[in-house]
């Protein structure tokens, strides 16, 4: 068997299902014409075809966030490659596991500006957990399986197979993915055990404890998930989570606090600052969440179980810190509270969830809606209705794009479970919701996959309808259109004076044609009589749909922690600070 | 405010994978993230097993220290990455060759000097020297500092090779699967 052989194009194919892989995303050219061909000539695989390099990686993303497998994207050298950039960068910030091929012109013309010739692995290299160029076809099969092992070991991401088309005509030897181990890469995934026993130690002494978790825990599998959820239970401490990590811990839960960070509520951020334990389960001291660093959770000792060292003291310093899989730290975890007999402080825990209460009493997403039929709908209650009219099922899967939409979906949309929401996180990348809709619904036929999306933001990738409708995807594009780049307003009302510098979405098209245009259905609400109605048709459906709801201009995003500020000063609504002057000089400066 | 942290200057050895790219990857490592390069030597040091060395002298905080260890270590062809300044004691050389253009009283001073510092001629025209000096980076420095005013016209210096003292061996299995 190892001695048979196959054409390079063949070989890639042989590896793809060998590794498992049922589709790829991608978009022909020159330069990977012969993977194409072979893929013609073969049904194990399936190829969907998208509109844009860029959207061939989101939906990739949304396929493989939503599987928990890899996704695989093929697209062509030169444009194709740099179209693929942005998704690769997305899918590093949020380790997402992919693996992308690009095509490659011949060997003998690397180097030398041949047409559609870019560096690729040049290029990639920084947004890449790591990329291949193959020069040998002999070694072609090796390098495939050995990228699909780095894209979801240890901390996942994406990883480049740049493959010059002679290459792929080339004769060589397949070897079969059992028969390939990595020399270099073994990511620690078991944790040191005497670390686990101090963590549980400071644990059961805490007065004022707090679960941080983040991305990590559904990288980290279902299970991680399950466990979790024991161990927070078992402990009886409050639970937060961040915009990655939202669906880990049940939202319903009474110990969950909502998400925390910018834009989370008010208790998280309240009790990220006043607690005395601190316990980060796969998530990342982000900046979004810390806001300013010398005043983060200042009293606080701080636990962190993270698959990446290098994540460990970047920019917050850990009094503890563990490395390894999420899942397996939780499981070590509740055995040791468990083989200790470990009980919290009942007296502290009581008072701390007191105080909880009072934050909660706040009501920091509360908003007002005018409830006559005739009125202008909040942005707010869109969502809030999309979640109520969608609740109770359990294939609801919603993808977003950037804005305040997406701010608001993460606070109004209570997710139950892990691996149903979709949202660029770390790139923040407007145009990302469709295409990751596009990858979520190929995997789940049957299900109900939103994209809660801005006027703005849908216009970056809205080619992909034409790929929706050509593969029968019913996926629901659920804009909420105030018109504006409301997080972009919002910013320009609140740090830079009111001054509204190209912020608002002129030139709009008229989103129920332009849904009819590409075959799909398109559908509007306008007051508030009209929005059950109309989510309700969305839903019936089986077809993709564009929902343009219409909605009031000018609200702002709350809560939310000005750029450079300390959790404790969390705005809410109604507070209103208005002009440069008010913002934090330090803070300016940042995004 | 956190009390600001010293700055500390570190050599690091780490053992990779020599395949293409994977000097670039540690390059654009330091840049991407900001990190400084004192200094960055790098050599195949096991044929066999196809595997470099590359030593770096970096400076930093401690925290900027350890992320630097820490992002070295999650590159995907890195063996090992070992701080020699961390374990105790190394030892560090460079070597320099050193071109003096000079006549009459500066040639031979320049001579005097070269002899103090175990500096060798290996080169000589009846107008210039080139000296091959080696030691520790401080040493070089001050080699040339004192051949500027002599008619210093170049330097080519090859960056810090390192290792450390004692008995233990950082290729272990490397150097094994040569033989
Ligand atoms: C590709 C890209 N370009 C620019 C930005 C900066 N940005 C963040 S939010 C935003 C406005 C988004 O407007 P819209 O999609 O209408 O969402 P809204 O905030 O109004 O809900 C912009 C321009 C970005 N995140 N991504
Ligand atoms: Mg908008």
């Amino acid at each position: 068997m190892s001695d048979q052989r196959l054409t390079g194009a063949e070989i890639v194919l042989k590896s793809l299902a060998d590794q498992g892989v049922e589709v790829i995303f991608g978009y022909p050219g020159g330069a990977v014409l012969p993977i194409y061909d072979a893929l013609f000539k073969q049904n194990a695989i399936r190829h969907v075809l998208v509109r844009h390099e860029q959207a061939a990686v989101h939906a990739a993303e949304g396929y493989a966030r939503s599987t928990g497998k890899v996704g695989v994207v093929l697209v062509t050298s030169g444009p194709g490659a740099t179209n693929a950039v942005t998704g690769l960068t997305d899918a590093l910030m949020d380790s997402i596991p992919v693996v992308c091929l690009t095509g490659q012109v011949a060997t003998h013309l690397i180097g030398n500006d041949a047409f559609q010739e870019c560096d690729t692995t040049g290029i990639t290299r920084p947004c890449t957990k790591h990329n291949y160029l193959v020069k040998d076809v002999n070694l072609l099969a090796r390098t495939l399986h050995e990228a699909f092992y780095v894209a979801r070991s240890g901390r996942p991401g994406p990883v480049v197979i740049d493959i010059p088309k002679d290459v792929q005509f080339n004769q060589g030897v397949y070897v079969a993915p059992e028969q390939v181990v990595h020399r270099t890469y073994r990511p620690q995934t078991e944790p040191d055990m005497r670390r686990v026993e101090e963590a549980v130690e400071l644990m059961a002494r805490a007065r004022r404890p707090i679960f941080y978790t983040g991305g990590g825990v559904i990288n980290a599998g279902p299970r991680a998930s399950e466990l979790l959820r024991e161990l927070v239970r078992l402990t009886g401490f409050p639970c937060t989570s961040t915009l990655m990590g939202l669906g880990a811990f049940p939202a319903s839960d009474r110990q969950f606090l909502g998400m925390v960070g910018m834009h989370g509520t008010y208790e998280s951020n309240l009790a990220m600052h006043g607690c005395d334990v601190m316990i980060n389960i796969g998530a990342r001291f982000d900046d979004r969440v810390t806001g300013k660093l010398s005043a983060f959770s200042p009293g606080s000792k701080k636990i962190h179980v993270d698959i990446d060292p290098s994540s460990i003291n970047k920019s917050v310093r850990v009094d503890i810190p563990i490395v390894g899989d999420a899942a397996a730290v939780l499981e070590a975890m509740i055995a040791v509270w468990k083989k200790r007999n470990c009980k919290a402080d009942k007296a502290a825990l009581d008072a701390w969830w007191a105080q909880i209460g009072e934050w909660r009493a706040r009501e920091c997403l509360k908003f007002q809606q005018d409830m006559s039929p005739s009125a202008i709908i909040k942005p707010q209650y869109a969502i809030k209705r999309l979640a109520e009219l969608t609740a109770g099922r359990d294939d609801v899967f919603i993808t977003t794009e950037v804005g305040q939409h997406q701010m608001w979906a993460a606070q109004h949309i209570p997710f139950e479970r892990p691996n149903h929401w979709m949202t660029s996180g770390g790139l923040g990348t407007m145009g990302y919701g469709l295409p990751a809709a596009t990858g979520v619904q190929v995997a789940h036929p049957d299900a109900l996959v939103v994209d809660v999306a801005g006027e703005a933001s849908i216009m970056m990738n809205i080619q992909e309808i034409a790929t929706l409708v050509q593969y029968q995807l019913p996926v629901k594009v659920f804009i909420v259109n105030n018109r504006w780049m409301g997080m972009v307003r919002q910013w320009q009302q609140l740090l830079h004076g009111e001054r509204y510098s190209q912020s608002y979405s002129e030139a709009l098209p008229d989103f129920v044609k332009l849904a009819e245009a590409f075959g799909a259905v398109g559908l509007r609400a306008t007051e508030l009589g009209q929005l059950d109605d109309v989510i309700g048709e969305m839903i019936e459906t089986r077809r993709p749909v564009i929902v343009d709801v219409n909605v009031a201009e000018n609200e702002n995003c709350y809560p939310m922690i000005p750029g450079g500020a300390a959790h404790n000063e969390i705005l809410l609504g109604g507070q209103h600070l208005t002009g440069e002057q008010s913002a934090p000089e330090e803070g300016m400066v940042l995004v | 405010m956190p009390p600001i942290e010293p700055i500390e200057r570190h050599t690091i050895s780490v053992l990779v994978d020599n395949e293409p790219g994977v000097l670039a990857r540690v390059i654009g490592l330091f840049s991407g993230r900001g990190y400084n390069i004192e200094s960055l030597t790098v050599a195949e040091v096991d044929t066999y097993g196809r595997r470099s060395r590359i030593t770096i002298v970096t400076s930093g905080s401690r925290m900027i220290i350890e992320q630097i260890k820490a992002q070295l270590d999650r590159l995907v062809p890195v063996h090992k990455v070992l701080d020699l300044t961390d374990e105790g004691s190394f030892v560090e050389r460079e070597l320099a060759l050193i071109k003096v253009a000079a006549t009459g009283d500066k040639r031979i001073e320049a001579l005097r000097i070269a002899d103090i510092f175990r500096a060798r001629a290996v080169d000589s025209t009846l107008e210039s020297f080139v000296f091959e000096v080696t030691g520790s980076s401080e040493k070089l420095n001050a080699f040339i500092g004192l051949m500027a005013p002599l008619g210093l016209v170049d330097v080519s210096r090859t960056g810090v090779a390192a290792i450390a003292r004692g008995k233990e061996g950082f290729l272990g299995e490397a150097i094994l699967a040569g033989e």
